[in-house]
């Protein structure tokens, strides 16, 4: 059995209704079998400041997935006009007036290494901000159950239906959830495939069957994952799946704000009869309101917990308890465990946002933007690699010359043709010839067409070099209308010489 | 054997009844999985008899509904990459030589093909790289036995070199001292003419004595100055290159013996656009002419 949590720190057992986590635990502790049972979690709505915040959340990240792929961006020639395109089958990468390729994914690299070190910093200042806010998982899981909420009511009401045997209404309410839940997981799905094809060419080759075959396979394995991930399985991905809780406990300390049951001022917790006095005891009524809201099945009261995603959702459950009551807020709320140990103490509460972990994840989080930005700045639109024929190395003309074969490949990832003039700079008199030119000369151009890898062939004969040795250090310069670069290569003198 | 039982460290657990040195084996039943992945190869496998090739027969075998072949999709295969290289070959196939060369796509597309051809057909002689060995030209540089223009390296392709083909480049060079047309001094003073031909030092009386035998012999073919003519294949002496040799007992065997080298005629073998191509690979790779 897989025990999930601090077990000491755990209130009364029998002690006001159980969180879902809970029963579940005590079931498996009295030898239910091999595999924990999933205790079904019936989250009850809830109004508030940090709900309202999620719902603005959803909006917005979802509306960033869904229009992204269908931002159009002016480009020139056959380029697609799409302003993100993940082009796999051309191997490119365009974001507005950037074009990357596969050379260049350490750019990709730094962007990960950017959000993993921002998560970093986010969660020892805030927690799990991104599991509550902004995550996938939970923000489709946040949607899916409010679907569920249209069809099958509220807690209470779902509890009910489940219960309740088979009958019509339940019938077409289950269906008609499971029916809306696979059209937002087909939507998911559908809408995936359009950053890795221009939009509304694959909108209706897909309807056509005309869109290639990875299209629907994505789109039916984002379908699938989509509907089991959000519709049944929820808080298992994050509590079973996911890495990041169990990183999460390297990352946050004792200033790191949580959403925390405030313990110095709600215990000792107990049921409330109005105009009672709240002298000598604590301002936690047990009305279990945190419990019921949450997404999780967790009780926020045992502590930090590894299933907790900081949603804040039993915070604002709570505050409207208080409200109704008529006590302040922010019995349950983002605080450090540090500041509620301080307070319990009856000393005044600190909050370090500024500790060394902190400047530390801030520090490298600036320096590898720093970084990126000064490698995006100085990222050139053409690469010129030079590569020299190993076989022959060398060749020996018949008044003793020499010559030796290179391959120039001038990549040239801007969005106009360009012209390429190359010359050779070594010992002097030096020939250049290219297959297509007539003669040798001292210059060899070649036109370079955008977005592609030119494999220019250049032909290089020296005279006959005595006492230079077998491998004389040479140099190609190729003038580009960004400049002139400047890649260093070989000539090998001797065509009996082993490179 | 014995009858089957049941241990103490087994509980409920049966044994097969099979005993070795005290050994005992569980008579567990087959996991219900394992038995259903079994029935469903079972099931399988029948569908597969019916739907694919499967069983041999005396004269053939059970073709399968599905009609699966492995010789058919290679032909089909082989028959879409022919159609599918078909519109830059008819091209090749109207394309002159020069046309070929000055047109960049076309060039490109004839360079891939040369390179993969040569590997094939020539390598085996003129080595991958096409820098040749001793008795095999070297294709890289700038000396061309029968000419390196582009059209003298296509004929030669075609045609061959003393292949038998009627139109095949040929020449022969006399066994000066196996046939005994000149005594075994003349050759050994030749050897130093044609070594002195070359700008190397050279024993003085021996260039003087050969020198009207050169006239008498040699001229004809490799000149007065040695320079050879490429219209009859024969080489230039005064340059580095010696096809089998520089050294003067090389030379020597070689005046001798009158080697010629084969090439065969590869106009048979290949058809026509990819001898081109092959010609515009060798000349690309080439220094000069």
């Amino acid at each position: 059995m897989t025990v999930v949590i601090d077990r000491t720190r755990a209130g009364p057992p029998e002690a006001g209704p159980a969180s879902a986590a809970e029963k579940a635990r005590r079931r498996g502790d009295s030898g239910g079998g091999l595999y924990k049972p999933r205790t079904p979690i019936y989250p009850k709505q809830v109004h508030g400041r940090w709900r309202n915040i999620k719902w603005a959340l959803m909006a917005v990240t979802l509306a960033i997935y869904y229009i992204t792929p269908w931002i159009r961006w002016e480009r020139p020639g056959a380029l697609p006009d799409q302003a993100i395109l993940v082009d796999f089958a051309g191997r490119r990468f365009y974001i507005f007036d950037l074009q990357f390729w596969p050379q260049e994914v350490y750019f990709i690299t730094g962007l990960l290494v950017m959000a993993a070190l921002a998560l970093f910093l986010a969660s020892s200042l805030f927690g799990r901000l991104w599991c509550g806010y902004a995550c996938p998982q939970t923000i489709w899981t946040d949607l899916f159950i409010q679907v569920e909420r249209m069809f099958e009511g509220d807690r209470n009401a779902r509890m009910r239906l489940d219960a309740a045997p088979w009958s019509l209404d339940k019938a077409w309410r289950k269906a008609g959830k499971h029916l809306v839940w696979l059209g937002i997981a087909f939507g998911t799905g559908g809408a995936w495939i359009f950053y890795f094809h221009d939009a509304p060419t694959v909108l209706v080759q897909f309807w056509t069957g005309q869109a290639p075959a990875t299209a629907y396979v994505f789109c039916a394995l984002l379908t699938f994952t989509t509907y089991v991930f959000a519709g049944t399985m929820r808080e298992q991905v994050c509590t079973y799946m996911c890495p990041w809780p169990r990183i999460q406990g390297a990352l946050i300390d004792q200033d790191s704000l949580q959403v925390t049951y405030r313990i110095d001022r709600g215990e000792p917790r107990g049921a409330h009869k109005k105009g009672a006095t709240w002298e000598g005891r604590g301002g936690c009524i047990d009305c279990g309101q945190c419990v019921v809201v949450c997404p999780m099945g967790i009780d926020i009261r045992n502590g930090a917990q590894l299933e907790c995603i900081n949603c804040g959702l039993c915070a604002d459950a709570c505050d409207e308890m208080m409200d109704r009551i008529d006590r302040p807020h922010g019995l349950i709320g983002y605080d450090t465990d540090k500041a509620v140990a301080a307070r319990a103490a009856g000393q005044p509460a600190v909050y370090r946002l500024v500790r060394p972990r902190t400047l530390v994840y801030a520090g490298a989080l600036v320096l590898v933007s720093g970084l990126m930005l000064w490698g995006l700045a100085h990222r050139q639109a053409f690469d010129v690699h030079v590569l020299r024929d190993r076989n022959p190395i060398a060749v020996r003309l018949h008044d003793g010359s020499v010559r030796n074969g290179y391959t120039l490949k001038i990549a040239n990832r801007s969005f106009a043709d360009a012209d390429a003039r190359i010359r050779f700079s070594g010992p002097a008199g030096a020939l250049l010839k290219t297959p297509a030119a007539p003669a040798a000369t001292d210059e060899v151009s070649a036109r370079i067409e955008t977005n592609t890898v030119r494999a220019v062939r250049v032909f290089v004969t020296l005279p006959e070099q005595p006492g230079a040795g077998t491998s004389l250090p040479v140099a190609f310069t190729v003038t580009l209308p960004e400049g002139v670069m400047t890649v260093k290569s070989t000539f090998i003198t001797d065509p009996g010489a082993r490179p | 054997m014995s009858a089957p039982d049941t241990h103490k460290d087994t509980g409920p657990v049966p044994t097969t009844g099979h005993e070795w040195d005290g050994i005992r084996e569980l008579d567990n039943p087959l996991p219900r999985w394992w038995l259903w992945i079994f029935y469903a190869s079972v099931v399988f496998a029948i569908g597969y008899w019916i739907l694919m090739p499967a069983w041999p027969g005396l004269t053939g075998y059970t073709r399968g509904m599905l009609g699966k072949s492995d010789r058919a999709e290679l032909v089909q295969d082989l028959a879409r990459l022919k159609a599918l290289r078909g519109q830059q070959n008819a091209r090749l196939t109207n394309a002159s030589l020069q046309e070929i060369e000055s047109d960049p796509e076309l060039q490109a597309h004839a360079l891939a093909v040369g390179q993969s051809v040569f590997g094939d057909n020539c390598a085996t002689c003129h080595g991958v790289g096409g820098t040749g060995g001793k008795g095999y030209a070297n294709l890289r540089d700038d000396v061309w036995l029968w000419g390196g223009t582009l059209e003298d390296i296509h004929r030669t392709l075609q045609y061959g070199i003393r292949s038998g083909h009627p139109q095949a480049r040929f020449s022969k060079m006399p066994a000066f001292g196996k046939d005994q047309i000149l005594t075994p001094g003349q050759v050994g003073d030749l050897t130093e003419y044609v070594v002195a031909l070359s700008g190397r030092p050279a024993n003085a009386a021996a260039v003087q004595r050969a020198a009207p035998v050169y006239a008498a012999n040699c001229v004809s073919c490799h000149g007065p100055e040695g320079r050879g003519d490429p219209l009859q294949g024969a080489p230039n002496l005064t340059d580095r290159e010696w096809l089998y040799g520089s050294t003067r007992a090389d030379i020597q065997a070689q005046i001798h013996n009158g080697r010629g080298g084969v090439m065969p005629a590869w106009s048979g073998r290949l058809d026509p656009e990819t001898v081109k191509a092959l010609a515009v690979y060798v000349h690309a790779n080439a220094a000069g002419q």
